[in-house]
């Protein structure tokens, strides 16, 4: 697939059938999902109405890591490929997973101060998301800083690549450490142990929220493609002035 | 529907977790429609400067 999808003109022919799918699909599972995440799901019996952030907390941490995971996997197609679209779809995924990321600490803050009574705890959960936020933003900052196009997806490719590290230390970090963040309960060997009548307004706003992180990711690299195309006519013409 | 608003007493956690998410979420919408027409304007300018 990453070859087929390499070749820009295939890439632009796949985005034009795949961005109103997405977008599609974004909207008939966020828009139920979030009427049974707000309405029509009971309370939890211990947090009580507060499980209602959940349904945005638990998805924006799943973004958080997948499109992490997502700019890691193109940056080694990049860099070892050299697939010119593989560093588009890693720069057009940086600040997307960063508001995710960014909203996966805002609304766990929410919800750790009622629950737990701190906004905040040095948690190796808390703790190793605030660094994948940082890996995304450091990503963006390296990018931006480099005058050299090519030096700048090289490096941040590297930078991307060396942050995969971080992703089984946030997913495990409730099994390795005495962490106050709960285990998980849904993506478990054993099958989830969540309540059915809790699970579907997440599974529906999870992957309503996946299916809007693709459409956003499509959506910009089409628009960073046409970038660069403007921009290389526009050395040409520098180039011959 | 006002004792449904105060969500058991934790509207003031559970509001503003939905609200920073929709407004993230209607950020990154905005942004990348005003990036995409950006780009389109430019290589609109590019492509005629091109065929001057």
């Amino acid at each position: 697939m990453f070859s087929y999808l390499a070749n820009p003109a295939r890439f632009d022919r796949f985005a034009r059938i795949a961005i109103p799918v997405t977008g599609f699909l974004a909207l008939v599972l966020i828009l139920p999902g979030a009427w049974f995440a707000l309405f029509a799901s009971p309370p939890d019996y211990q947090q009580g109405e507060t499980i209602r952030i959940m349904y945005v907390h638990v998805p924006a941490a799943w973004l958080g890591l997948a499109l992490y995971l997502a700019m890691g996997v193109a940056s080694f197609v990049y860099f070892v490929w050299r697939h010119p679209v593989a560093d588009v779809a890693a720069a057009s995924i940086a600040p997307i997973g960063a508001v995710f990321a960014a909203l996966c600490l805002a609304s766990g803050a929410l919800w750790g101060k009622p629950t737990w009574g701190a906004w905040w705890v040095w948690d190796a959960r808390l703790t190793s998301m605030l660094i994948q936020l940082l890996l995304f933003l450091g990503y963006m900052a390296l990018r931006g800083a480099l005058e050299d196009e090519k030096q700048a997806a090289k490096s941040a490719a590297v930078l991307a690549m060396a942050g995969l590290v971080n992703l089984p230390i946030v997913k495990f970090s409730v099994d390795w450490w005495a962490s106050l963040h709960q285990g998980a309960s849904v993506m478990r060997l054993d099958g989830p142990t969540i309540d059915p009548s809790q699970l579907l307004p997440l599974l529906l706003m999870a992957t309503g929220f996946t299916a809007l992180a693709g459409w956003l990711v499509l959506y910009r690299m089409r628009s960073v493609i046409i970038d660069r195309r403007a921009r290389a006519l526009q050395a040409q013409r520098e180039a011959r002035a | 529907m006002s004792e449904y608003l105060a969500m058991g007493g934790h509207a003031a956690f559970i509001w503003p977790a939905w609200g920073l998410t929709a407004l993230g979420v209607a950020g990154l919408i905005a942004f990348v429609l005003a990036e995409r027409r950006a780009a389109r304007k430019r290589l609109a300018r590019e492509e005629t400067e091109a065929g001057r």
